[in-house]
């Protein structure tokens, strides 16, 4: 397999999560459309760390699944307690911040 | 003549001034506490104050002592030593203002007993004592600056001290600004002393005033000039004067007659060495004195308030002076002896109004008095007494001194000299029959009282100082100008006094002045002694009584010339400010704030429409890092 596929596997995936994250209105589909971006990026380091045989891009993988790993917990937090103050986990009603 | 150091009483000097100021002090902060015994305390100061200069004054012995006392100013160029000159000059003003001071203290004890603010009234006039002192015990102009600043506020704080009048309000801004104005002039000339010498002691301005260009000199006489004609009510500042009877009667007393008014000839005849090198400015004080002399006179003719006459009498006597320090040499000890009588016969005759007018339940309308002789009797012969005094009946204080300055003018000896005597002999007459017509719409004819009036005497507290008063008005002319003549004791200040070569001979002056006198108190007699008075004024007069009923228009041209176009001037600052500057800074503000609440529009609130704008920021960097890579 070429290096290729892997990137297009990856820009597929970041795309499904780009997208997602732009059409759904669920908070946890959003959460998880973003934690697909992050992870095809991942892919992507992972491809090219191979590709050049150094290991920097597993390393940069690594930080970044470590702050994946703090910004889901941040983040599932305060969909629960939109969730308990909202009765409702949809991003659009939570619309208070504004002008 | 040099100074000496001060030694024995007189180093306490200081002293003069700082008991009436702690008196003051401890009256203001004290607060009600003080309330029972405030008047003693301020009575205190200043009757201790008088003892006290009374001693210097025996002490001093024709010397003029310099009392060092701490450096006021240092900085860089300037240093202004704070410090005392008790000469022979100064020694007559401090007796002049604590001994009717200390008098007028205790008058007041009586006039003002049923006030409620009684303290803070002593307080104030213990202030102006202290003021005043240092006005005329300085030795260096900052001082007397300080000195002039403080009795301009005193002045302002007693004219306006029964604040809820709104016509007393109005009289003490009008005081206050006007006095300003001639502030201005003594605060220029200060500021040209110190630029031109980079001294302001007495000392050092006189000493070297010889080497300036003779321009100078006589801006800073002008300058000078100026100061002395807002403080003393001269021509062209003279309209606040009357207007600041409406304060109570001792304050018109002793500051609005015998003192703070005088202060002007006091800065004249001090700087009589500026004077001497300056013949021009010395001409303008003539003139100034001159003018004023006729307008007060003429203006006294023709008011029905009993105070007003008596203010514009002082406008005219205070003009008299003014005329006799502008005459030089040969008139400054005419001028100061005129002062020293003037402040006693007209503290006695305002002290006696402020008695009839406790008498007549405060009405100060001429028209509504009369009769009121033989129902007062120390207050009609002390008043009497003043009267005769100001209109110089013959052997009383005015006649002595009075005739000293028409003297002096005549001694000029050229035709400016002949015109300002026979100005100063017409205001003589003009004096008289103002006076007289006072005297008999107040004492003599039928009692035009309002009904429920019931005149009485007043208290021993009030009428004691008015005798005293008037024993001064009959004799301090004969002592100051016949038994121990003033040039002898100005001489130190003034130099020798010459043999004076009469043009005149002063018998024939004499007589002349008191056969005008005689035709105003009789031409008087006949307008208003032989008539019924009418109870409100006649409407229907000759313009000449309409003109000097309003002073001679002087409210009218100071309201023409400088308040309208002063609020012309203000009203198009104010316009410039709130359209122009205002306009500037709140259009600014508005366009920002219009801005960013159009752009604060864009925050939706909406995650997705966040989401959506970072993508399509993140596709713009994207594309343009490759199309900088590409490219």
């Amino acid at each position: 397999m070429s290096l290729t596929h892997y990137l297009v596997l990856a820009a597929i995936l970041f795309t499904i999560g780009a997208v997602g994250v732009l059409v759904r209105r669920n908070a946890i589909v959003v959460f998880m459309c973003v934690e697909l971006m992050l992870n095809s990026v991942n892919l992507t380091l992972v491809t090219f760390a191979r590709a050049s045989g150094t290991l920097d891009g597993q390393v940069m993988a690594f930080f970044v699944m470590v702050v994946a790993a703090a910004e889901v917990v941040i983040g599932l937090a305060i969909i629960m307690s939109i969730y308990r103050t909202r009765r409702s986990a949809s991003v659009d009603d939570a619309n208070l911040l504004k002008y | 003549m040099e100074t000496v150091p001060a030694d024995g009483l007189i180093a306490a000097s200081w002293l003069l001034i700082a008991l009436p100021l702690a008196g003051a002090a401890v009256l203001l902060l004290g607060g009600r506490r003080t309330d029972r015994w405030g008047h003693l305390l301020g009575t205190g100061t200043v009757v201790t104050a008088f003892v006290l200069g009374l001693l210097c004054t025996l002490q001093l012995g024709g010397r003029r002592v310099d009392v060092e006392l701490f450096t006021f100013v240092a900085t860089g160029s300037l240093d202004v030593q704070a410090g005392l000159l008790f000469d022979p000059l100064s020694a007559l003003f401090v007796l002049l203002i604590t001994g009717v001071g200390a008098l007028i203290h205790v008058y007041s004890i009586g006039y003002m007993a049923h006030d409620p603010r009684r303290r803070r009234f002593f307080a104030y006039l213990n202030l102006f004592v202290a003021a005043m002192l240092l006005l005329v015990l300085g030795d260096n102009f900052v001082a007397l600056y300080v000195g002039w600043e403080g009795v301009g506020l005193a002045s302002y704080l007693l004219i306006a001290f029964w604040h809820e009048r709104p016509s007393a309000a109005t009289a003490a801004k009008k005081a206050f600004i006007m006095n300003r104005v001639g502030d201005v002039g003594l605060a220029l000339a200060i500021f040209l002393m110190f630029a031109q010498l980079g001294t302001v002691s007495y000392e050092g301005v006189f000493g070297s005033v010889g080497l300036l260009a003779g321009g100078t000199v006589t801006a800073m006489g002008l300058l000078l000039l100026l100061g002395a004609c807002g403080k003393s009510g001269q021509f062209p500042l003279q309209a606040w004067l009357p207007d600041a009877m409406e304060g109570p009667t001792p304050v018109s007393a002793l500051i609005h007659a015998a003192t703070m008014v005088t202060a002007g000839v006091y800065l004249i005849a001090r700087c009589a060495p500026i004077y001497d090198a300056t013949p021009t400015a010395r001409a303008v004080v003539l003139a100034v004195g001159a003018i004023t002399l006729m307008i007060g006179a003429i203006a006294g003719c023709a008011q029905d308030d009993i105070k007003k006459v008596l203010a514009y009498s002082t406008v005219s006597q205070i003009g008299y002076m003014f005329l006799a320090v502008g005459l030089g040499p040969i008139g400054y000890v005419a001028g100061l002896a005129h002062l020293l009588t003037h402040g006693f016969f007209k503290a006695g005759l305002f002290l006696g109004a402020g008695s009839v007018m406790h008498a007549m339940g405060d009405e100060v309308d001429m028209r509504r008095f009369g009769g009121l002789a033989p129902h007062m009797k120390v207050t009609f012969v002390t008043f009497g007494l003043g009267y005769l005094a100001l209109i110089g009946f013959p052997f009383l204080s005015g006649f002595y001194t009075k005739d000293a300055i028409i003297e002096a003018a005549f001694d000029r000896g050229d035709g400016w000299g002949y015109l300002l005597g026979g100005l100063a002999i017409l205001a003589a007459g003009l004096t008289a029959f103002y006076m007289t017509r006072l005297m008999l719409m107040t004492f003599f004819g039928r009692p035009r009282w309002e009904p429920g009036v019931h005149p009485h005497e007043s208290p021993a507290v009030m009428t004691a100082p008015m005798v005293l008063l008037a024993v001064g008005s009959v004799l301090a002319g004969f002592l100051l100008v016949v038994a121990f003549p003033l040039e002898g004791w100005l001489a130190p200040v003034f130099g020798e006094p010459e043999a004076a070569e009469h043009v005149v001979a002063p018998i024939v002056v004499s007589v002349l002045v008191t056969v005008v006198m005689a035709v105003g108190v009789l031409t008087a007699w006949l307008f208003v002694g032989r008539r019924e008075v009418p109870v409100t004024a006649p409407v229907r007069v000759s313009p000449v009584t309409r003109a000097a009923r309003r002073a001679l228009y002087a409210d009218a041209v100071n309201e023409s010339l400088f308040m309208r176009p002063g609020q012309w001037l203000t009203r198009a600052l104010v316009w410039v400010d709130n359209r122009g500057v205002d306009g500037a800074v709140n259009g600014l503000a508005a366009t920002l704030g219009g801005s960013s609440s159009r752009l604060g529009r864009t925050q939706t609130g909406f995650v997705r429409s966040y989401a959506l704008s970072m993508l399509g920021g993140a596709l713009v960097v994207a594309g343009a890092l490759v199309a900088v890579t590409t490219g």
